[in-house]
C-alpha cells in the first residue's frame, strides 16, 4: 500500500460517505426507476450541451485546464504552510479558525458554536463539506433546526432524502415530484401550487424569505480560501447563499482542507474554469467573497472549521491525491455513461459519479470488503471524465489503481485469496508462456462444440452468468489466428 | 515496410478473422507482415481488473518479443492504449526502470490499424470494396486514449459501394470497459441497449469499430436480441473486396 499507516480515514458510520450496499445491488434497483432513468438522461444531456458550448467558446480552455491543474498542484505540495498562512490571515480580520479532525469533531464544533448563540435554527448554504459529515443531523440531534436555503437542497431536505449530485443535488426529481413534496412539507405553501417551474420557485422564495429575515446564524461551506488575504468565496446561481452570508449575525463555514489557494490572482484561473465546467454558463450570478470580520457590515462573527475527514490520508497517496484537486463542479458526472443510468444514490456517498468513485474510497480507505470497495468498478473506463474534468484528474487512471489498492486489501483481510485473483493468477502463468498460450488457445478452439443458440452448455457460473444473461457468447473459431498463420506461412 | 502483428490474444483465440483482414490488407498494400510466434497478451485485463503486480510479467514478456521490430501494428485501440499508457506504468510501479524505458521505446514504435494506415503509411484510399449499408463505433480507448480522431471514417469514406451512415452518440461507451462487463454487468447492459438502440436506428446491416472486444459485447447483444445486425472489425471492412470490379 502506498499510504502510510496511522493517518486517519473518515469513518463511515459518521456523515454520508458509504451506503450500505455495494454498487452493483443498489445500482439493480436505480437501474429498474423509470422515472430516475428519465430524469437523469434529460437533466445530464441537458447540461452536457450547454458545457460544450460555451467551452468551445473559450480558445485557451485547455491552457486554462494546465493551468488550474498546476495550482492544486502546488497547492497539495505545500498544503500545511498554506493552511498556517489561511488561519493567520483570517485571525487577523477577526475571525475564528477551528481544525477538525474528522466529522465528528467538526459537527461538535458547529453544534457548540451555535449553541453558544442560544439560537434554536441556522441557514445553511449549498455545501457538499457539511453534507459529507451530515452535520443537518448532528444539529438536529441537538434540537437545533437547519434550513437548507439552496433551491436543490431544500427539495432533498423537505424530501427526506439524499443528495445525489453535487451541483443539483435534486436532479433524481422531476418538477411533479417537486410539486408533491412542497404540498406536503412547505408550511403555508398555497394549496393551488402547480408545477411549472416559476411556480414552484415561488412556493420555495416566500418560504425561504422568512428564514433568512429570522436567522441569527448561517453555516455555509466554501468553493475556496484564500490564504495571502483570508478570503473565503462562495460562487452559486441563486442567491440564496448570498442571503445567508450576509443577513445572520454570525457565520459559520465548514471548509475541507484542500480547498485552500495561495493567492487572490489564482481566482482568475478558476473563476473561468467552474461555472463553465458546472452549470455550462460564461460566469455564474453570485460570487460572495469575505475576509474576516467588517464592523458594521455583514455577519459580526465568523468561524472558519477546517476539516480533514480523510483528506491528509488522500494526499499521503501520490496518484490518488490528485483527486484533492477536485473543484466540485460536476462535469465528469454528467459525461458519465455509468451515472447517467444509475444516478447518485447508488455509489451510497455525497461524492458520486467518477469522482466520488475515487474521492469516497480515498477519503474512508478500502479494506477489501466494504461497500465503498466496489466503487473503483463502478466505471467502465471510457474515459469522458477526463476529457471534461477542469483541472485534468485522470480519473480512470485513480481508478485503476484504486482497483490495485483494492485487491491488495483483500489480500490482507482474507487469508484465502478469492477464486477471481487464483483466476488471474493462472491466466497470468499461461500468458507469460507462449507454449502454454498457445495450447489454451486450441484448447478453448475445442468449446467450439459448447455453444449453442449462443449461449455455453452447461451455462457459466456467476460472475460470468452476467455476461450470457443478456449477451450470446462468441463460438470460438476452428483455428486461432496463430494455427491459420502457421497453416498458410510457416513457423516465422 | 516490414510490420510486425500484434494480434492481441482475444484477436489470435476467439476473433482470429480481424488479424487476419490486417494481414491480407497490409500485404495487398505492398508490406510485409511478420508474426511474432512468443506474443501472447499485453495484460490489460490484469491491469484495469487490480491485479497490476500480475501483469509485470506479461509487459516483460510484450516488450522482449516486439524489442526487435521497427514498426507494429494491432488491431484495437484498447490494446495499443494498454501498450502506449499502461506498460510502463506498471513496470515502474513494480520498481523496474529498465523495463519501463524498454516499454516506452516499444509503444512508441506500436500503432493501432487506422493510425498506422493514415499516419505512418499515408492512405486513406486502401482500394477496399464493401456494397453495405454500414455505421462506425468509434471505441472509447481509441478516440480518448489514442485520439485516432476520424481517421477510420476517412477510412471507411474511401471503401468502394460502403452506404456509411452515421451513428447518434457515437462518442458514448458501449458498456463493455471489459471486467466491467460482468462485474456491474446490469449497468453495462443498460448502456449496451442504449447503444444498440442508435444503432438499429441508422438502419445499418454491419456495425464496424477498432476493437474486437468492444465488437463482441456489441455483437453479443445485437444477437441475443436476433436483430441481424453484424458486427465486423474495421479491418475485415478495410480487407473486403466483395463486388468489386478487377
Amino acid at each position: 500500500m502506498s499510504t502510510y499507516l496511522g493517518l486517519p480515514r473518515a469513518r463511515t458510520d459518521v456523515g454520508h460517505l458509504s451506503g450500505s450496499r455495494s454498487f452493483p445491488d443498489a445500482a439493480h434497483d436505480a437501474l429498474a426507476d423509470t422515472r430516475l432513468r428519465r430524469n437523469l438522461s434529460h437533466a445530464t444531456a441537458t447540461i452536457r450541451a450547454k458545457r460544450a458550448a460555451v467551452v468551445a467558446e473559450v480558445p485557451d480552455w485547455d491552457a486554462l485546464r494546465d493551468a488550474g491543474s498546476a495550482i492544486k498542484a502546488d497547492v497539495m505540495a505545500r498544503l500545511p504552510e498554506l493552511l498556517e498562512q489561511l488561519e493567520q490571515a483570517v485571525t487577523e480580520r477577526g475571525g475564528v479558525v477551528h481544525w477538525a479532525r474528522d466529522a465528528d469533531e467538526a459537527n461538535r464544533i458547529v453544534v457548540d458554536l451555535v449553541r453558544r448563540t442560544g439560537s434554536r435554527e441556522v441557514v445553511k448554504v449549498k455545501s457538499m463539506a457539511t453534507q459529507e459529515i451530515g452535520l443537518n443531523e448532528a444539529l438536529e440531534a441537538a434540537g437545533i433546526t437547519p434550513v437548507e436555503t439552496d433551491l436543490a437542497e431544500l427539495i432533498v431536505q423537505l424530501g427526506h432524502d439524499q443528495p445525489s449530485h453535487i451541483l443539483v443535488p435534486a436532479i433524481h426529481r422531476g418538477r411533479a415530484e417537486i410539486r408533491e413534496i412542497f404540498l406536503r412539507e412547505m408550511r403555508g405553501v398555497d394549496p393551488g401550487l402547480t408545477d411549472e417551474p416559476a411556480r414552484l420557485a415561488e412556493a420555495a422564495r416566500t418560504y425561504l424569505r422568512a428564514k433568512f429575515l429570522s436567522a441569527r446564524i448561517a453555516v455555509s461551506g466554501a468553493n475556496f480560501a484564500i490564504a495571502e488575504t483570508g478570503t473565503l468565496g462562495v460562487v452559486e446561481s441563486e442567491g440564496n447563499g448570498r442571503m445567508c452570508l450576509t443577513l445572520p449575525q454570525t457565520l459559520i463555514s465548514v471548509m475541507g482542507i484542500e480547498k485552500v489557494l495561495p493567492t487572490w490572482r489564482d481566482l482568475e484561473v478558476f473563476l473561468q474554469l467552474l461555472p463553465r465546467s458546472s452549470t455550462g454558463e460564461r460566469m455564474n450570478p453570485y460570487t460572495s467573497t469575505w475576509s474576516g470580520v467588517t464592523p458594521g457590515d455583514g455577519p459580526q462573527e465568523f468561524h472558519l472549521v477546517l476539516l480533514d475527514n480523510g483528506r491528509t490520508a488522500a494526499l499521503a497517496d501520490e496518484l490518488g491525491r490528485t483527486a484533492l484537486h477536485c473543484i466540485r463542479c460536476s462535469a465528469c458526472l454528467n459525461v458519465c455513461p455509468v451515472y447517467e443510468r444509475t444516478g447518485g444514490h447508488a455509489y451510497g456517498s455525497v461524492y458520486p459519479g467518477p469522482i466520488g468513485a475515487i474521492l469516497t474510497p480515498l477519503l474512508t480507505g478500502l479494506d477489501g470488503s466494504s461497500p465503498n470497495d466496489s466503487l473503483p468498478y463502478a466505471s467502465s473506463l471510457c474515459g469522458a471524465c477526463y476529457d471534461v474534468c477542469p483541472v485534468k484528474i485522470d480519473i480512470p487512471s485513480v481508478l485503476v489503481h484504486l482497483r490495485a489498492e483494492h485487491v491488495e486489501a483483500a489480500r490482507e483481510a482474507h487469508r484465502t485469496p478469492s477464486a477471481e485473483a487464483v483466476a488471474m493468477a493462472a491466466a497470468a502463468a499461461v500468458m507469460a508462456t507462449p507454449a502454454r498460450f498457445a495450447a489454451a488457445g486450441r484448447g478453448i478452439g475445442l468449446g467450439r462444440f459448447l455453444v449453442r443458440g449462443g449461449r455455453p452448455r452447461p451455462p457459466l457460473p456467476p460472475p460470468l452468468s452476467g455476461w450470457t444473461a443478456s449477451r450470446d457468447v462468441p463460438v470460438p473459431p476452428r483455428e486461432t489466428f496463430r494455427q491459420w498463420w502457421a497453416r498458410e506461412r510457416g513457423t516465422p | 515496410m516490414r510490420i510486425a502483428l500484434f494480434a492481441t490474444c482475444l484477436g489470435d483465440v476467439l476473433f482470429p478473422e480481424a488479424p487476419k483482414a490486417t494481414v491480407r490488407l497490409l500485404e495487398r498494400l505492398g508490406h510485409e507482415v511478420v508474426f511474432p510466434a512468443a506474443q501472447t497478451c499485453c495484460g490489460q485485463m490484469h491491469v484495469n481488473t487490480g491485479y497490476a503486480r500480475d501483469a509485470v510479467a506479461l509487459v516483460r514478456h510484450h516488450v522482449e518479443t516486439f524489442a526487435p521490430y521497427e514498426t507494429i501494428v494491432a488491431p484495437s485501440g484498447s490494446c495499443v492504449g494498454s501498450v502506449r499508457h499502461q506498460h510502463a506504468m506498471v513496470a515502474r510501479k513494480a520498481g523496474d526502470k529498465p523495463l519501463a524505458a524498454a516499454a516506452e521505446q516499444v509503444a512508441a514504435r506500436t500503432y493501432e490499424l487506422s493510425e498506422l494506415l493514415v499516419d505512418v503509411l499515408g492512405v486513406t484510399d486502401v482500394g477496399a470494396s464493401y456494397p453495405h449499408r454500414v455505421t462506425y463505433h468509434p471505441t472509447c480507448h481509441s478516440l480518448r486514449m489514442l485520439r485516432v480522431g476520424d481517421k477510420p471514417l476517412q477510412l471507411l469514406r474511401a471503401v468502394r459501394g460502403i452506404d456509411l451512415v452515421e451513428l447518434a452518440d457515437a462518442d458514448q461507451c458501449c458498456g463493455f470497459g471489459g471486467t466491467f462487463a460482468v462485474k456491474n454487468a446490469e449497468t453495462s447492459t443498460a448502456m449496451l441497449a442504449d447503444k444498440m438502440s442508435h444503432v438499429l436506428q441508422t438502419r445499418a446491416e454491419v456495425v464496424t469499430a477498432g476493437d474486437s472486444s468492444c465488437l463482441m459485447h456489441i455483437a453479443g447483444g445485437l444477437a441475443r436480441l436476433r436483430t441481424g445486425v453484424k458486427a465486423l472489425h474495421l479491418a475485415q471492412v478495410l480487407a473486403s473486396s466483395e463486388g468489386s470490379v478487377q
